[in-house]
């Protein structure tokens, strides 16, 4: 080997030493948290704006608390382009980093949700789906890993159904839904539940299944509106489909307040392709439209420039939420095991014991922006609400109270799945009475 | 096309769409739940032949350059996008949309050179799935350098195409037969530019050139004819072409990353069609878009719907069992 080649390969094998040799002094006191984000590929509109979010709040939470309990976030992205592999192999590359280990994988994709259960629950790290993913994760007895607060597809089905039926004066007897839905596992999520109450509550229910990536959808449109013509249309869109199913409903006169969109399915990127045809569209929530809460009043004044572009957009405020719900777990992880970095393991406890209550969210600065949520071993939804909101051709407004999904029916759905999956798997469920 | 050939289009096409017709209205007298009127049809058969329309769009850039170098550019969906995407982050930045127009072809014009300069010069005389896989690096490199250079998010594209639905004969049908405006003018559009590309090819020395190399290359650089400026030329052209695609689908869907993936519609279209003919795009592109359309609203039904992507395929590739060459390719004997 040549002087000069030695010297090249020295200096590149002591820059990669580096973070080695200088992790262990400076980790000691920080809490490592895995961003899985898709800031480029086909749904880079969407991502962006989640992965934002995510990283505003933890600066956030490092800039105006000194991270959590004195114990500072540190964090790392790692580009999926929402592709099921990639997320795999980023999971596989970020678990291990921090002190501690990974906190807790946010995967933001149903199919990479998917693909990490079996991972995440032999690694012992928590999976955090929110709102989205398997529904029946919901059941911690089968899923002690996975968390789907503060909602799920079925009760976000139930919930616009329950809007739907009171803007109908309480009667679906004889009225017409159709649901048009992203030809996937993630799509296809609300049949079930829009099936059993089309049977309870007497509505008509027609599917019109739309495939990948859904940018042709002219005649599933000239079907609803020149054929059919529903009372109400439900979409569970994602990426282009989403803003193609508004340009193509209004092409044929479709009335846009009638036509409601899966929180996936209702964001600027959704609407804004769309121009003026897009007002009145409406869209299921979990959280308020805006950025007026106090939250985001300390983002602005502590991060200043710093904060993203995306600020206030409403993916940039669910990834807020997404890191606030991270956040809150190690935060209750912390209550037990002491103020220092958690294992995944003890963030796991964190999230299955969290209680966020109308004064804790008043101290987050997220009052009217966040219902109260608690998990417990059995629910990892944690009961959160739903509201509707709607696009005045400039901005998302709030069009709705917040509704409650009817909790019974969906539990016994959920733990009816979850044994099933339990019996494929051989998987024991927990007892949870024994469950410290 | 010869006389004859052109007479049987000109019956035979009305002829299969009417039994189609008549086909679906026997299904509808057996089973009550199928939903048929011969309104209803012509809507949708209107719409479809105005989507493929649409599709013809993006075909005819593959046939421009497969005419000129036999190469499948696997890179003209991430044309179109790149193209959408400058003029698009050009009228961003104020420009009006006549000058983001003619600062987006220059754009394309040297985003040509540089391809026949860097990619396509030095693989000359290399087989043809060599050239068929530099397409590939283009496409991906186009694809992430647009982004990069004016960013992921969705943009709106808006040249003032009205976008209302109008209905046309409600004397003859209940409820009229609905059209959409953006569609006629986008179909308006693509005559307007085949037109213009035919007199392009048939008319001037350059077209001329084109053709000459189109159909034999050692043959035309025989007679002088350059064909490193012939190429740069073509895909220049061909990148006029992804603008004009760019700007109607991007103002039919928003400009964003899918953008690149309307290549896949081209496909069927060219399978139907030919790779070497303009013509072959056109008719392509109708029977596919009417195809599909009709396929999915009075078929899809029966088999839980979402067929319209593969059946286009699927139509594609009937038509090849008996036309292996597509419809209007060009049969090539070689003699051994």
């Amino acid at each position: 080997m040549r002087l000069r080649d030695l010297c090249v390969a020295s200096l590149g094998a002591a820059v990669l030493a580096a973070p080695i040799v200088a992790s262990p002094a400076l980790a000691q006191n920080e809490q490592f948290v895995p961003l899985l984000v898709y800031r480029t590929g086909p749904y880079a509109p969407n991502g962006i704006p989640l992965a934002d979010g995510q990283v505003d709040y933890l600066k956030l939470i490092n800039a105006r608390d000194g991270g959590i309990n004195g114990v500072t976030i540190t964090f790392e992205e790692c580009e999926t382009q929402y592709n099921n592999d990639r997320g795999v192999e980023c999971y596989e590359r970020l678990k291990g980093n921090g002190p501690t280990g990974a906190s807790a994988f946010s995967p933001f994709s149903t199919g990479i949700t998917y693909a990490l259960i079996d991972r995440a629950t032999t690694d012992q790290i928590p999976v955090l789906s929110m709102g989205y993913g398997r529904a029946d994760a919901s059941d911690g007895t089968v899923f002690p890993y996975v968390f789907t607060l503060p909602a799920t597809y079925w009760g976000q089905a139930d919930a616009l159904i329950q809007y739907i039926s009171a803007q109908e004066d309480g009667n679906l007897e004889g009225k017409k839904i159709a649901l048009v839905y992203h030809d996937s596992a993630y799509g296809k999520e609300p049949i079930t539940t829009l099936e059993r109450l089309s049977k309870e509550r007497g509505f008509e229910l027609s599917l019109f299944p739309v495939a990948h990536p859904g940018l042709e959808q002219k005649a599933t449109w000239l079907q609803i509106g020149r054929q059919l013509r529903p009372d109400w249309v439900l979409m569970w869109g994602w990426g282009v489909m989403n803003s193609t199913a508004i340009k193509e409903a209004a092409a044929v006169g479709y009335p846009m307040d009638r036509f409601v969109g899966v929180w996936w399915s209702g964001a600027e990127p959704d609407v804004e392709p769309a121009a003026a045809a897009a007002k009145g569209y409406k869209s299921g929530a979990f959280h308020a439209p805006g950025a007026d809460s106090q939250m985001h009043k300390d983002i602005q004044e502590l991060l200043g420039d710093d904060a993203a572009d995306t600020f206030g957009t409403v993916l940039y405020n669910r990834g807020v939420i997404n890191s606030a719900i991270v956040v809150e777990a190690i935060r209750t992880a912390m209550a037990k095991y002491g103020n220092k970095p958690m294992t995944g393991e003890q963030v796991r406890w964190g999230f299955e014991n969290l209680d966020l209550t109308p004064e804790r969210i008043e101290e987050m600065g997220m009052t009217g922006f966040l219902e109260p949520l608690k998990i417990t071993c059995e629910d990892h939804e944690g009961g959160g609400k739903l509201m509707v909101q709607q696009w005045n051709g400039e901005a998302w407004e709030v069009a709705s109270d917040w509704i409650e999904p009817n909790r019974e029916p969906l539990r016994a759905a959920y733990e009816e799945s979850a044994a099933k999956y339990a019996a494929e798997q051989g998987i024991t469920p927990r007892d949870c009475s024994k469950v410290e | 096309m010869s006389p004859r050939a052109l007479t049987a289009w000109i019956l035979g096409a009305p002829g299969v769409i009417l039994i189609i017709g008549f086909l679906f209205q026997a299904i509808a007298a057996a089973n009550s739940s199928f939903f048929f009127t011969w309104g209803y049809y012509a809507e949708v058969l209107i719409a479809g032949l105005l989507q493929g329309v649409m599709y013809s769009l993006v075909a005819l850039g593959f046939v421009l350059i497969f005419k000129a170098s036999g190469v499948f550019n696997f890179a003209q969906g991430s044309l179109v996008l790149f193209a959408a995407l400058t003029m698009v982050g050009l009228m961003e930045m104020g420009l009006h949309w006549v000058l983001a127009l003619v600062a987006t072809t220059a754009v394309l014009v040297l985003v040509a050179l540089a391809v026949e300069r860097v990619v396509l010069r030095p693989l000359v005389n290399q087989p043809q799935i060599i050239l068929f896989m530099a397409t590939i690096g283009i496409f991906y490199f186009l694809d992430g350098f647009g982004q990069t250079l004016w960013g992921s998010d969705v943009k709106v594209l808006d040249i003032g195409i009205p976008r209302d639905p109008i209905f046309i004969l409600p004397g003859l049908v209940e409820g009229g037969i609905l059209i959409n405006q953006f569609d006629l003018y986008a179909a308006a559009t693509g005559g307007i530019l085949v037109a213009v590309l035919a007199v392009f090819f048939q008319k001037t020395r350059i077209g001329r050139a084109l053709r000459a190399v189109a159909d034999d290359h050692q043959a035309a650089l025989s007679v002088g004819i350059p064909l490193k400026v012939i190429w740069a030329v073509v895909w220049s052209v061909a990148g006029f072409v992804a603008l004009i695609a760019g700007i109607m689908w991007g103002g039919k869907l928003g400009v964003q990353f899918t953008l690149a993936l309307i290549a896949l519609k081209a496909l069927p279209v060219l399978i139907l069609g030919g790779f070497t003919s303009i013509p072959g795009a056109i008719v392509g592109g109708l029977i596919i878009g009417a195809g599909e359309q009709v396929a999915e609203v009075f078929l899809g039904g029966f088999v839980g719907g979402a067929i319209q992507d593969w059946f286009a395929y699927m139509l594609a590739m009937l038509f090849l069992l008996f036309r292996p060459q597509g419809l209007f390719g060009e049969k090539i004997i070689e003699r051994v």
